[in-house]
């Protein structure tokens, strides 16, 4: 492979990185320098930073492939697309963090806060973006070190210490397994290089386990079954926003790079790694769904959620066509509204009733807070797949996409899994709407972020599935095996 | 604006009307004006309907439009009527209009009521017009939901477990129907999601035929109260608050039907052919299972509900006899049935609104109490069991007679065995109107109770005018689905 660097494309190409690099040197240097004024507008500062730099990144551009760095940057019109969608989350999730950050044990902290969730954005960047695996792997080392500190950014809280020792552990743990695949690989084929390594991966023993490896090490960070056991722990321990960033950007950034990864490496061992997917989409799905009906704080209920929506998008990934790509991108795009749009709900009502989580103290919250009990309906009911709500469009999608490559039975089993969740998004609502209360969650008034927040997610919610523009938006770019 | 697009566009507009309205009279206003012009509507559409068969328009869909949605899966928004689906819309904006006046009394949460009430409606008409599987299946879904809200928060009895029963039950079925869909997509050919052109290329392999049709024929049937999927129809129903049974009984439970009928045997029909055997058993066992049941029931609601598991099985019973005397039969008795079941559970909400009990042992001569409700029970009780004159008997005898034109042994023998339900239908009906509403009332509390108020009997005499004006004649909505139902039959057939 020729080594010689070509520079002249890194304005072009990389524009994302670049311009999400100033928006983490801004925040950093605002940090520093601010006054006492300056840091009580930090907050939608950085909100309306983030908005400038989504509006100048929304629309993917170059509209062509391109390569940096001789191979190991690669650019594709659809990593823009994953790449805006990604970004508009992280806002979402800074919209809704207002309330947290302004409280007195953590207002000192919001600097870090900014910096550290962009950089695992940007790590998250360069991994979707790598065309090596090294490129790959420091992405998503980028992704991983800073989220453990925001895993335990409330430190004090005995809870959110404990999640972030656990975070990092198990993040390790799957990145050793991770390199020791890649290892493997450049033992067996000579070279990191996506686009050299696809011809020379015949699916020997060695290369089989290497697989396997990796994508154990990627199970870890989608939280598949069974990579799965931190995850309950660290959704419940972490900050209500850092777990609603983690269950939708961290997962659907890793998602959509295990397919990338699949198809454009791994296309000549489809066989292997979709018997393994099937497998693992069976048991995230079925186990997941069994273990969150017996949840009472909404947290863990929702990691389990999580957990088995994952499971879900690996419906897409198993496929391994340009459709399911689609079908992938749109299922991550919706999951992410509606799970925002949930722990938003989670994460105002926790600030404004002294930290209640669980699904007891919601019963009664229609009468209380009717808004935001809608909210949660809408958003649990897309969750569960139910139309006219945007989730019933992706996973619809997701089944086709699965079901047209002949995975019969997996989406028949997938689609009993359907009803099973429906049960306990059911139970939440029925917590909401159904269940008396003598001292229901006082009425309060959120604040305007967070109201923007979930306004912005019901819209996507409603709309999504409606409009057809985003998804055919999506297909044009989509490739597969 | 394609006229059909306006059935759920009007429960959408009310839907927002409701939701600006400030008091209970501007929420009733809304739910009058727009119940009025779905009725107005469907009236328009069935003269329009037949003014254009009359003309020789013979397409075996009529106002049909279709719009491209999502391309990369071939889906539509497209729409269509034929005879049946005219003749369920009919019905459906009927009992919208009948339910309003049936909950003019509630008293909580009337607006999130409405709504719910309106999105459920949206669901039903949108599932009447589509001729897109998608589409269909999207406005099933829309239907079913907001049932487990509107049972959960305003039902009585064990509300909770009878919403998240039927909720699950008929998600199952659902999902269900969603594999099958996308059998019947992908097995012929993934060129279209429309209804008639799948059918015109009639090119799904038998093989694939006899895995999807038990799938999607049972995921229809839950909804269709097909034994042994219909135990949530009686929790259910007992439940439920008047308009919302009234509804769920009247209409939702013809969606399966209608399902089973135009998607599992329509775009199935090979193994339609193959495997009726069995369902018609299930659905034999269903008609005598129901009668028998409700004959021990004390509950009136129970009654009732296992009463339309046994008309509803009829209904798909008469659908697996695959001629046209028979299924047009299976559409008059879904009208039929959805008219009277509506009644009778708006007259059991009047009652039990009063008493505050619906247990026959402690209800004995109301007839001096209520007259008018009393009277109109009766009606609803004679048109149940098939009297001549009333929508019953005309249902139930074009069935019967379809049922027998077969002149094999097995469906001579089921349509006798299903013709005893007639008899049963008659014990529990007369052993209930005798019962509860002559003898001598013992409760002194209820000879304090005053008859229906002017909505409720509004209500009652739309639900009666349509009942005895399907039984006195008949012949009108009877051509029509006998029209739209031969396309279907000989296309199974050959």
């Amino acid at each position: 492979m020729d080594m010689e660097i070509d520079f002249s494309g890194v304005l072009t190409c990389m524009h994302t990185e670049i311009s999400l690099v100033a928006v983490i040197v801004v925040a950093f240097l605002y940090d520093l320098f601010a006054g006492k004024r300056g840091r009580e507008i930090f907050h939608p500062f950085m909100c309306i930073l983030m908005l400038l730099f989504i509006a100048a990144n929304i629309v993917p551009f170059p509209n062509e492939d391109g390569e940096l760095f001789g191979g190991m940057y690669l650019y594709k019109p659809v990593y823009g697309i994953i790449k805006s969608i990604l970004a508009i989350g992280t806002l979402i999730v800074f919209l809704q963090s207002g309330s947290w950050l302004r409280r007195e044990d953590t207002s000192f902290k919001r600097g870090e806060y900014y910096v550290l969730t962009l950089s695992t954005l940007l790590g998250m960047y360069f991994m979707i973006s790598a065309g090596h695996f090294l490129m790959f792997f420091i992405g998503m080392e980028l992704a991983t070190v800073p989220m453990a500190c925001l895993v335990a950014l409330d430190k004090y809280r005995h809870n959110s210490a404990e999640a972030g020792a656990k975070f990092i552990l198990s993040a390790l743990f799957s990145s050793g397994l991770m390199l020791y695949g890649i290892s493997f690989f450049y033992g067996t084929a000579g070279t990191l290089y996506f686009s050299d390594m696809a011809a020379r991966i015949d699916g020997n023993a060695l290369q089989i386990m290497s697989m396997v490896f990796f994508f154990a090490g990627l199970g870890f960070k989608i939280s598949l079954v069974p990579f799965h056991l931190w995850t309950a722990d660290t959704y419940q321990g972490a900050p209500t926003n850092v777990t609603s960033y983690l269950s939708v950007i961290s997962k659907g950034a890793a998602a959509f790079t295990l397919m990338v990864v699949l198809v454009k490496v791994f296309g000549n061992m489809v066989a292997q790694w979709q018997l393994m997917l099937y497998i693992v989409i069976i048991l995230s799905i079925t186990v997941a769904n069994l273990f969150a009906i017996r949840q009472k704080d909404l947290k863990r209920f929702l990691a389990f959620s999580s957990i088995s929506q994952a499971g879900y998008i690996m419906l897409a990934v198993i496929s391994g066509t340009p459709y399911g790509m689609t079908s992938l991108i749109f299922y991550v795009l919706i999951y992410m509204v509606a799970n925002l749009a949930a722990f938003g709900v989670i994460s105002t009502v926790e600030q404004h009733s002294g930290g209640k989580v669980g699904m007891d103290d919601y019963n009664g919250l229609y009468r209380t807070n009717p808004k935001l009990a809608v909210t949660m309906t809408l958003a649990l009911f897309s969750l569960a797949g139910i139309p006219p709500f945007a989730g019933f469009f992706s996973k619809f999608f997701i089944f086709a996409s699965a079901f047209e490559e002949g995975f019969h039975v997996l989406v028949f089993i997938a689609l009993i899994n359907t009803v099973i969740s429906l049960y306990y998004y059911l139970l939440v609502v029925k917590a909401m709407f159904i269940t008396p209360n003598d001292s229901p969650i006082a009425t309060f008034r959120s604040d305007c972020g967070t109201r923007i927040s979930l306004v912005l997610c019901l819209a996507g919610v409603i709309v999504l599935g409606l409009v057809s523009s985003v998804f055919d938006g999506i297909s044009l770019f989509s490739f597969g095996l | 604006m394609n006229i059909l697009s306006l059935f759920p566009a009007i429960p959408l507009l009310m839907m927002l009307g409701l939701w600006i309205s400030r008091n209970t009279k501007q929420i009733h206003a809304v739910m009058v004006a727009g119940s009025s012009a779905l009725l107005a509507l469907s009236v328009y559409l069935v003269f329009a309907f037949l003014g254009m068969r009359a003309a020789g328009n013979t397409a075996e869909m009529l106002f049909t439009d279709s719009l491209v949605w999502y391309a990369p899966l071939n889906i539509h928004y497209s729409v269509g009527v034929d005879g049946i689906s005219v003749a369920m819309l009919l019905l459906s904006s009927i009992i919208v209009f009948t339910g309003t006046f049936a909950s003019w009394q509630m008293k909580t949460d009337v607006k999130e009521f409405f709504m719910w009430f309106c999105l459920l409606s949206v669901g039903v008409f949108g599932f009447f017009i589509s001729i897109d599987l998608f589409t269909m299946f999207m406005f099933y879904e829309v239907a079913l939901i907001p049932m487990y809200l509107l049972i959960g928060v305003w039902g009585t009895g064990r509300k909770e477990y009878s919403a998240m029963k039927l909720t699950l039950m008929l998600m199952g079925g659902s999902a269900l129907i969603l594999i099958g869909i996308l059998g019947i997509y992908f097995g012929s050919g993934a060129t279209t999601m429309n209804i008639l052109e799948i059918a015109a290329l009639h090119n799904i392999p038998v093989e694939m035929q006899r895995v999807w049709f038990p799938i999607v024929f049972i995921g229809f049937g839950v909804l269709g109260a097909l034994f042994p999927f219909h135990t949530w129809s009686p929790d259910g129903h007992a439940s439920a608050p008047t308009a919302v049974s009234m509804l769920h009984a009247g209409v939702l439970m013809k969606l399966g039907g209608y399902g089973c009928f135009r998607i599992a045997m329509y775009l199935l029909p090979e193994a339609a052919q193959e495997l009726s055997w069995i369902f018609i058993i299930l659905t034999t066992i269903s008609v005598v299972y129901g009668a028998f049941s409700a004959c021990v029931q004390t509950d009136l609601k129970y009654i009732n509900a296992y009463s339309s598991v046994s008309h509803c099985g009829l209904v798909l019973f008469a659908i697996l006899m695959m001629n046209a005397t028979a299924a047009t039969g299976a559409v008059l008795q879904m009208l039929s049935h959805g008219l009277m079941t509506a009644l009778f559970f708006a007259l059991i909400g009047m009652i039990y609104g009063r008493t505050h009990t619906r247990d026959i042992r402690e209800l004995s001569g109301l007839m001096r109490i209520m007259p008018f409700l009393s009277v109109c029970y009766v009606i609803a009780g004679l048109a149940n069991l098939g009297l001549p004159g009333l929508s019953g008997f005309v249902a139930e005898m074009t069935i019967f007679n379809g049922a027998f034109m077969d002149n094999d042994t097995f469906h001579r023998v089921v349509t006798i065995i299903a013709c005893t339900s007639i008899v049963i239908t008659a014990v529990y009906i007369l052993r209930l109107v005798g019962k509860i509403l002559y003898g001598t009332c013992t409760n002194p509390e209820h000879l304090k109770l005053t008859d229906a108020t002017w909505d409720e009997r509004l209500a009652v005499v739309v639900l009666i005018v349509a009942v005895a004006g399907l039984g006195l004649a008949p012949m009108w909505v009877s051509d029509m689905i006998n029209d739209s139902v031969l396309p279907i039959i000989s296309h199974i057939l050959n």
